[in-house]
C-alpha cells in the first residue's frame, strides 16, 4: 500500500464526506423542527448546482451567482413549505413523506425539461491546478467544499446558539408544544427550516458541480447519503452530522479504492441500514414522541 | 367499508370491467393490448403494495426489490439453467417471499419516516446487485432469450394469449385481496395502521401482521416480475430502478391506498399518461409529482376515495334521496 494513495483516498474521503455533511445538516434542520423527513433535499442541492450553472452561463461572476443561487433556492423551499407542506398541517407522516416525494419528483422532472437530461460540467472556484500533498494531488475546488463546510457550520451554530430566530429554532426541536406556549408560531419555525435547508443545500450543489458533474437526477443518491450522514449524527447536533457524513466519505472512498468502485454506493446503502438497526430503538422512541 | 361503490352497483361495476377486458383483445389492436398487459402487470404490484401502506400503514419505496427479484430469479432459472419457465416462476415467487419474511422481522423495528429510507435504500442495492452481477444478471445490457410460458403445447407468446392469463391472474389477486381485507386479518392490519399500541393491547400480534403482509406483497410483486420477464422474453435492471417506487407510489395514491379495486384505477393512469405524455420529455413526471402533492394534500385517502365522497355529497344533495348510501 502505497502512502500517497491512500492521502488521495483520505483526501476525496473528507471531500465528498463534507458534501454529505452538508446534505445532512438540511435534514437535521428540518427533522429536528418539525419532524419531517424532507425527500426533497437532494433536490435543492440539485437546484443549487444547476442554476448557478445557468447564472454563470449568463456571464455573472462567481460571487454574484453564487449569492443570487442560494437567495433563488431559499425562495423555492420557502415556496415548498407554503405550498405543499403548510396545507396539509395535520397529516399523518405517511401522507407527509409522499407529499415531500411528490415534491422531489416535482422539482427533479420540471429541471429535466428545463436543463435536459444530460450532464453539464462547472470551472473549478478558483483554477485546475492541483497542488501536491504527500505525494498526492488535491483538486483546489476541494479545499473550497472542506472550507466551506467548516464556515457553514460556524455559522450555522452561530445562528442556533447566538440569535433569537436560531434559539425560537431551538426551541421548537426541543418541544414543539412548550414553544407554542411562549408564542413561538410552529408555521414560522417550519417555513424557517425549509428556508435554512433550502440555502445549505444550494451551498452544497454550487461547491460540488465542480467536482462532479451537474445534472437533473443528482438528487437521489446525495439525498439518501446526507440522510444516512444525518441519522448517524442522529438528526440532532451539527457535529454528529458532520463526523458521520465524514465516516461515509471516507469509507465510500476507502472502499472504493482498495475493494470496489462498482459498489461505491452500496457502502453507503450498507451504512444505512447498519445505523437504521442499531439506533432503530432510540428512533422508535422518538418518533413516537412527535 | 374503503370503496366507492357498495352492493349492486359494485357487482355491475366489477362485471362492466370484465367485459371490457374481454372486449379489447378481440379489437386486435397490439398496442392497446400491450399497454392493458403492462397495466395488469403493474396492477399486481400495486395491490401488494396497496396491503401494505394503505390497509397496515406500513411505507414501503422498496417494492421493486421484489418485483426485480422475482423477475431476475424466474429469468435466469430458466435460460441460464434450463428449468422449466412455471417451476421456476414458482421458485421465484417462493424464494422472493422468503426473502421478504427474512428481512421483514429487522426492518420492521423501524416505523414511518425510517421505515421509508431503509424500503427505498432496500430498493436501490437491488438495483445495484443486479446491475454488477453481471456473471448472473447479464449487467446493465440484461439477459435476453427468456423463453415464453406454455400450457401442453400451448404457449403464451402473442399478445393475445399473455393478456388474458396476466388479467386472470390478476384478477384473482384482487379477489383474494379483497377477502384477505374483510377478513379477521384485514381487521388486524388495519388496527395495526391506526394504532399499533391498541392493536397489541387487544391481543394482535403487530410484528406477525406486517411480516405476513409484507411476505404477500412480496410475492404479488414477483409473480408480477416473472410475468414481465416472461411477457418481453428478456431482462435489464433498468424498470427496477428507484423511480419505480415512486411511479408506484403514484399508482397507490391515485387508486386510493386503501382500495383494492382503485389499483387498477391507479395503474392505468400512470400508465396511459406515461404513453401519452413520455414522448414529450418529462411532463408525465411532473404531473405523478403534482398529482402525489395535491392528491395527499386535499384527498389524503386517495382519488377514488375523494370521487366517492364528491358523489355521495352529490347524490345527499338531489331530491329523494336525502339518506345516500
Amino acid at each position: 500500500m502505497e502512502t500517497s494513495q491512500l492521502v488521495q483516498y483520505i483526501v476525496s474521503g473528507v471531500t465528498m464526506g463534507s458534501i454529505y455533511a452538508i446534505v445532512g445538516f438540511g435534514f437535521t434542520i428540518i427533522y429536528s423542527v418539525t419532524g419531517i423527513i424532507n425527500f426533497a433535499q437532494g433536490e435543492f442541492v440539485m437546484l443549487g448546482a444547476m442554476i448557478s450553472y445557468s447564472l454563470l452561463g449568463l456571464g455573472l461572476p462567481l460571487p454574484a451567482a453564487f449569492v443570487l443561487t442560494v437567495v433563488l433556492v431559499t425562495l423555492i423551499g420557502a415556496a415548498f413549505n407554503l405550498l405543499a407542506i403548510r396545507p396539509a398541517r395535520n397529516a399523518s407522516t405517511i401522507s407527509l413523506i409522499i407529499i415531500t416525494i411528490g415534491g422531489a419528483l416535482f422539482i427533479r422532472a420540471v429541471s429535466g425539461l428545463v436543463w435536459g437530461r444530460d450532464a453539464v460540467a462547472l470551472p473549478p472556484f478558483t483554477g485546475n491546478e492541483s497542488i501536491s500533498f504527500l505525494g498526492a494531488y488535491i483538486q483546489p475546488q476541494s479545499l473550497w467544499v472542506i472550507g466551506l463546510t467548516l464556515l457553514l457550520m460556524v455559522s450555522l451554530y452561530l445562528l442556533m446558539n447566538r440569535t433569537l430566530v436560531g434559539k425560537a429554532l431551538k426551541a421548537a426541536a426541543l418541544n414543539r408544544r412548550a414553544a407554542a406556549l411562549v408564542g413561538i408560531d410552529a408555521r414560522t419555525m417550519s417555513l424557517i427550516s425549509f428556508a435554512l435547508a433550502a440555502a445549505t443545500g444550494a451551498v452544497c450543489g454550487i461547491v460540488i458541480a465542480p467536482i462532479s458533474f451537474a445534472y437533473y437526477d443528482m438528487g437521489v443518491m446525495l439525498g439518501l447519503k446526507g440522510f444516512v450522514a444525518a441519522a448517524m449524527g442522529g438528526f440532532t447536533g451539527i457535529w454528529g452530522v458532520f463526523l458521520g457524513g465524514l465516516g461515509l466519505g471516507l469509507a465510500e472512498s476507502l472502499g472504493a479504492g482498495y475493494i470496489s468502485s462498482a459498489y461505491k454506493d452500496a457502502i453507503a446503502l450498507v451504512f444505512l441500514f447498519a445505523v437504521l438497526l442499531i439506533r432503530s430503538r432510540s428512533l422508535v422512541v422518538e418518533e413516537e414522541e412527535t | 367499508m374503503p370503496a366507492v361503490l357498495k352492493g349492486r352497483g359494485k357487482t355491475v361495476a366489477i362485471a362492466l370491467f370484465v367485459v371490457f377486458l374481454a372486449v379489447v383483445p378481440s379489437l386486435g389492436n397490439n398496442y392497446y393490448t400491450s399497454v392493458l398487459i403492462i397495466i395488469g402487470i403493474h396492477t399486481i404490484v400495486t395491490v401488494g403494495l396497496c396491503l401494505l401502506m394503505g390497509y397496515t400503514g406500513q411505507v414501503s419505496l422498496g417494492q421493486s426489490a421484489f418485483y426485480g427479484l422475482g423477475a431476475y430469479i424466474a429469468a435466469v432459472l430458466s435460460t441460464t439453467y434450463f428449468v422449466n419457465p412455471w417451476l421456476a416462476m414458482l421458485v421465484a415467487i417462493v424464494a422472493t417471499t422468503a426473502f421478504a419474511i427474512v428481512i421483514g422481522f429487522p426492518i420492521f423495528r423501524l416505523r414511518g419516516n425510517y421505515l421509508a429510507m431503509a424500503t427505498l435504500g432496500l430498493g436501490i442495492i437491488f438495483w445495484i446487485i443486479f446491475r454488477e452481477l453481471a456473471g448472473i444478471t447479464g449487467g446493465p445490457s440484461g439477459l435476453p432469450g427468456v423463453p415464453s410460458l406454455s400450457i401442453a403445447g400451448f404457449a403464451f407468446s402473442s399478445d393475445f394469449r399473455f393478456y388474458y392469463l396476466v388479467w386472470g391472474l390478476c384478477l384473482a389477486v384482487m379477489l383474494i385481496s379483497q377477502n384477505i381485507v374483510g377478513s379477521r386479518m384485514g381487521r388486524a392490519m388495519r388496527a395495526v395502521r391506526d394504532s399499533e399500541s391498541a392493536a397489541q393491547s387487544v391481543g394482535i400480534n403487530t410484528a406477525m401482521v406486517k411480516v405476513k403482509v409484507l411476505a404477500l406483497s412480496a410475492a404479488y410483486a414477483a409473480l408480477a416480475g416473472s410475468l414481465f420477464t416472461y411477457y418481453l422474453n428478456f431482462v435489464s435492471p433498468q424498470p427496477f430502478s428507484f423511480l419505480f417506487n415512486i411511479h408506484l407510489v403514484v399508482m397507490a395514491v391515485v387508486g386510493g391506498l386503501a382500495s383494492i379495486w382503485g389499483a387498477v384505477f391507479g395503474a392505468a393512469t400512470v400508465r396511459v399518461l406515461t404513453e401519452f405524455l413520455h414522448p414529450f420529455g418529462n411532463i408525465d413526471v411532473v404531473l405523478f409529482g403534482l398529482i402525489l402533492m395535491v392528491v395527499m394534500i386535499l384527498t389524503p385517502q386517495g382519488v377514488t376515495q375523494g370521487l366517492g365522497d364528491l358523489w355521495r355529497a352529490l347524490s345527499a344533495r338531489l331530491p329523494g334521496r336525502a339518506q345516500p348510501g
